[in-house]
């Protein structure tokens, strides 16, 4: 089952190899600091404030800024996690992660909450996410938190917080984490 | 990995891996069931046509709401009303509705094969729904789904598969007309693949006459293994297959095989009770029995979606097959 | 009409294999017979190389749909099948619409088939409408020489009503061929009653549902002291009591088809109706007691029951869809591939090719195989990504479980079972008064059959004479292949091409 979820997960059917490292643990560390202060100020504190982390690489992220912003505004904020396989555009292309499970234990109404995501590319996640979201409730506010923004978007979105922005190449693949960021290529065939 | 790829006829076509990554998707489009809007448009665009030969109220239902909770539009075949029953050639009315636009078919029909058969002809999707006395693939999936539920211990889901270790040694008595029942049928292979031991019970007229050759024991005497099971599946005593013919008169077929709450004593405490539906109340089970705690019909019947919207999407969103992006 | 020589073929009749004769033919009667014969002018040259020439084969049983149901085969396009097969006679069924109950419709078939490319006898019910009540008109049927009276599709279920037929047939000299199929038990069947109907969930019929009425019209036959004749046989049991009447010297001829004696109702398992036959395809022990039958002469003859559907019949759900499948054009070569020994090479000699396709691994093989790819591709999947592997099964050669080989039969045997035992039982062989199926000598009536025994070919339904195209054979390759068919002196098939 893990082998072949693996190879579900793929999206473009090959194996990362990393060229090199744009950002360290130490770097990620700081970024997301700094975005929780951002938000926080955005906000204006942290009430009435929500992350809902995209599975799978938004989660860890979100849970990371949680405790941050917790720790900086001394207060629980609820975090959420979302699939977005359902509502992609190109379902045919991008398979379903089946443990990659949708958890919003609050309410959105009112809420200003913050999508968290790994990486922004195309900006088709991020669209699917606001459709998703907009089946769950009528949010107060949206905004968006990733860690790198690497360009090529497709759509009008823009990210209200990033880590890094990073130039690449449309075939290049970014591997962001909270151990670091890197920058590398798809090697084609099934590992 | 056939499911996958074109069709479910039988269960029969999955293995293990097939039914856990089912039960997987499952329980996910079961949380999606549960949000205020309970709709994904991930199938939005796509025709699902529906041909139906035989009555059936809740397997239509069950995968019409599948279908729609998925944004798919349907394409609705009543074929006893229509040329199908004009001896217009099968292959040739489904030619047609694939040429309108269908994407993909749920077959109901009266004989058996007929999923089978399309699936050799089609080369969208064919999803069966019932056919004759052959299978329901799509019941037993939901019945397993529906077990795991109740007998399921996640946390100790430490393998690949683990979602089906409750399966392993579970003791299930089938009971009733298994001759006529395509449930049984389905039933008797996942639980095979699953692990579980399987009992058929019921009067020998309503047996398979090759059932010796099936995977289970054969018991024709209700009381005595009742007391070893914890699955009682009571099957639908099908009338209108001429079943009654089979018997000497109902009454002799409720006293010696159907449950009553005398019966139902007889299972250990922690046994379950299951129905496919829809019931004979009063022949092949006691009203009693079906709406107490340990009757799981109702639940079998709301599962029913969220299985067949696992079953639909996998079969056309096609998440397998991953090509160029 | 020109003369015709046949030049270097082997001759395979009743009185055993000549080699290197040729055939001189001269208005429907063979003149000469003897090495290299020089040809007479404007003879017409047949090269029959490699090949054996046979007595014409005759069929006991085919349909031939006229009239009715034209539109699945004529008596026009039925007969071109035939000689495609290597028949020059064929006993057409009387299930016709309307069904062959009277002497008008008997000198109809007659006329309707004058000019046909072999010679259409056509068999007489044996009761009016085929409804297994009231006795056809058999003398007056009998005049116009019908010399078997069948119901077949049917069997006639009444006890008396068989009694009587049975009487008043022998009083003619004429034969009663039973369909032995116990409707109570066998009404709404679609397949052989086994493990697999059990699983696929469909009516099955049990092989008593055949074996009780073929008791019963022992003893019937018995008691009448009337000859009988059972068609297409298909259980074990069958055999064993056709066997044990045949000990006590009854007066009993049996038929079994190709199908019988090399599918398995393995075939079934996707539902193709293709495969949906009446009796229905059985299971390995029957097709061994039926070779074993075939081979010791329990079974006489081998019959085709050719039956036509067209496409759109055959494309219905399995229990909708009628019984039946076509076997004219297949039916030598089924049997040689089936049954032909190999070990004492007789006659000319068979390619490596084929010898490989007999003896090869039998799990590759259809004639007992399980399920089958080639199922799927008959329905044009071959667009698809399943092209490759639809084609590979298209290679697949029909071979035979090692178990049966002992039964295996010299080349004299099958032809006997195709030509003049069958012609004996219609009333058409030479002693009989008729032209077919006597021993190949000057004098005799030029009806002969040329074959490749060792040709290995690929049935291509679509491309079979017959107009329906339902052969359980459909893509499976065959060793043994029909060159020509001289009818009444005629080269009539020719080629792999019917002459009209």
């Amino acid at each position: 089952m893990a082998e072949r979820e693996r190879r579900l997960a793929t999206p473009r059917g090959g194996v990362f190899v990393p060229r090199s490292q744009v950002m360290s643990a130490d770097d990620v560390d700081r970024a997301l600091v700094r975005i929780a202060h951002e938000i926080i100020e955005h906000n204006k504190g942290s009430d009435n404030l929500a992350l809902i982390g995209l599975q799978t690489g938004g989660v860890q992220i979100a849970l990371k800024l949680r405790d941050v912003i917790s720790e900086i505004g001394d207060a629980e904020i609820p975090v959420g996690t979302l699939d977005v396989a359902f509502y992609r555009d190109d379902i045919q292309l991008r398979p379903v992660l089946p443990e990659a499970v949708t958890t919003i234990p609050f309410d959105l109404t009112n809420m200003a909450v913050v999508l968290v995501d790994d990486v922004l590319f195309t900006g088709r996640t991020v669209r699917a996410a606001l459709q998703a979201l907009s089946d769950f409730g009528r949010a107060r506010s949206i905004q968006l938190a990733v860690l790198v923004d690497r360009g090529h978007r497709e759509l009008p979105i823009r990210p209200d917080y990033v880590g890094k922005n990073l130039p690449t190449r449309l075939t290049e693949q970014v591997d962001a984490n909270l151990e670091g960021v890197t920058i590398g290529d798809v090697i084609k065939g099934r590992p | 990995m056939s499911l996958l790829q074109n069709a479910l006829v039988s269960i029969g076509d999955l293995d293990n891996d097939d039914i856990g990554h089912i039960m997987k998707l499952s329980a996910i489009f079961s949380e999606v069931l549960r949000r205020d809007i309970p709709k994904v448009p991930t199938l939005r665009g796509k025709t699902m046509a529906m041909v139906f030969s035989e009555d059936s109220t809740r397997t239509r239902t069950s995968f019409e709401i599948a279908a729609k909770k998925l944004s798919m539009d349907i394409l609705s075949l009543n074929s006893s009303q229509s040329s199908m029953k004009k001896g217009e050639s099968l292959k040739d009315t489904l030619a047609n509705l694939h040429a309108i636009g269908a994407d993909g078919f749920v077959i109901r029909h009266s004989s058996s094969g007929v999923p089978t058969q399309a699936s050799t002809w089609m080369t969208v999707p064919v999803i069966n729904a019932g056919d004759g006395c052959h299978e329901h693939p799509t019941q037993a999936l939901l019945d397993c789904y529906t077990l795991i539920e109740r007998f399921d211990t996640p946390s100790n889901h430490t393998t690949d598969n683990a979602i089906l270790n409750c399966f392993n040694g579970m003791t299930v008595t089938i009971v009733g007309d298994v001759e006529h029942s395509r449930v049984a049928r389905s039933l008797v292979i996942m639980l095979d693949m699953l692990g579980a031991k399987t009992t058929l019970c019921g009067p020998r007229t309503l047996m398979p006459r090759h059932v010796d050759k099936w995977p289970v024991r054969v018991s024709y005497h209700l009381d005595e293994v009742l007391p070893e099971t914890q699955v009682c599946y009571i099957l639908r005593l099908q009338n209108e297959r001429g079943s009654g013919t089979y018997l000497p008169s109902i009454r002799e077929y409720a006293m010696n095989w159907g449950i009553d709450s005398k019966r139902a004593s007889l299972l250990p405490e922690t046994a379950v009770i299951m129905h496919p539906g829809p019931i004979n109340r009063g022949v092949e089970l006691a009203g009693e029995i079906a709406d107490s705690s340990r009757s799981l019909i109702l639940n079998q019947a709301s599962n029913g979606v969220a299985v067949r919207m696992a079953v639909i999407y996998l079969l056309l969103a096609n998440p397998g097959d991953i090509t160029e992006v | 009409m020109t003369k015709v020589l046949l030049q270097g073929g082997t001759l395979v009749d009743a009185t055993g294999i000549r080699s290197g004769l040729d055939v001189l033919i001269d208005n429907s009667e063979i003149v000469e017979i003897a090495p290299n014969i020089s040809p007479p002018r404007g003879a017409r040259l047949i090269d029959c190389d490699g090949c054996m020439i046979s007595p014409g084969l005759v069929d006991l049983h085919t349909h031939l749909r006229e009239p009715g149901n034209e539109e699945a085969e004529t008596i026009e396009s039925g007969t071109r099948a035939a000689v495609a097969g290597g028949y020059t006679a064929v006993v057409c069924m009387p299930n016709t619409e309307p069904p062959i109950d009277n002497a008008t419709a008997v000198r109809d078939i007659l006329a309707m088939s004058k000019d046909a490319l072999c010679a259409v006898i056509p068999a007489g019910t044996i009761t009016v409408g085929r409804e297994g009540e009231r006795l056809s008109p058999m003398v007056e049927m009998n005049a116009c020489g019908v010399r078997l009276f069948t119901d077949d599709g049917r069997g006639v279920q009444s006890a008396s009503v068989m009694r009587r037929a049975l009487e008043y047939a022998s009083a003619l000299g004429a034969t009663i061929a039973q369909h032995c199929e116990m409707e109570d038990l066998a009404a709404n069947t679609v397949m052989n009653e086994g493990y697999l109907s059990s699983v696929m969930g469909v009516q099955g019929a049990p092989n008593c549902a055949e074996e009780l009425m073929l008791e019963r019209d022992l003893e019937l036959a018995a008691l009448c002291g009337a000859r009988i004749h059972f068609m297409h046989l298909s259980t074990h049991g069958s055999v064993e009591l056709v066997r044990r009447a045949k000990l006590a010297g009854m007066q009993v001829t049996a038929e079994v088809t190709p199908h019988h004696i090399s599918l398995t109702d393995d075939m079934l398992s996707e539902y193709n109706p293709i495969y949906k036959v009446n009796p229905p395809l059985r299971t390995r022990k029957d097709i061994t007691a039926l070779i074993r039958a075939l081979s010791d002469g329990t079974i006489d003859a081998i019959a085709t029951d050719h039956a036509p559907h067209v496409r759109e019949s055959k494309e219905l759900p399995l229990d909708q869809a009628p019984p039946g499948m076509i076997g004219l054009e297949t039916a030598l070569a089924v049997a040689i591939t089936v049954l032909k020994d190999n070990s004492g090479e007789v006659g000319t000699g068979r390619k490596d090719a084929s010898e490989n396709g007999r003896s090869g691994n039998n799990r590759s093989g259809r004639t007992y195989s399980t399920k089958s790819n080639s199922v799927k591709s008959e329905y044009g999947n071959s667009g698809s990504a399943g092209g490759g592997r639809a084609n590979n099964s298209y290679s697949e050669h029909l071979t035979i479980d090692p178990s049966v080989l002992q039964y295996s039969m010299n080349m004299v045997d099958i032809i006997a079972a195709m030509s003049w035992k069958p012609a004996a039982i219609a009333g058409l062989d030479v002693a009989s008064g008729g032209r077919h199926g006597g021993p190949i000598v000057p004098g005799a009536p030029a009806n002969l059959t040329v074959f490749d025994p060792s040709a290995d070919w690929r049935v291509d339904a679509p491309r079979l004479l017959s107009k329906s195209g339902n052969s359980p054979f459909d893509g499976l390759s065959l060793t043994g292949k029909v060159r020509h068919t001289i009818y009444e002196g005629e080269p009539v098939y020719l080629d792999g091409r019917a002459t009209k």
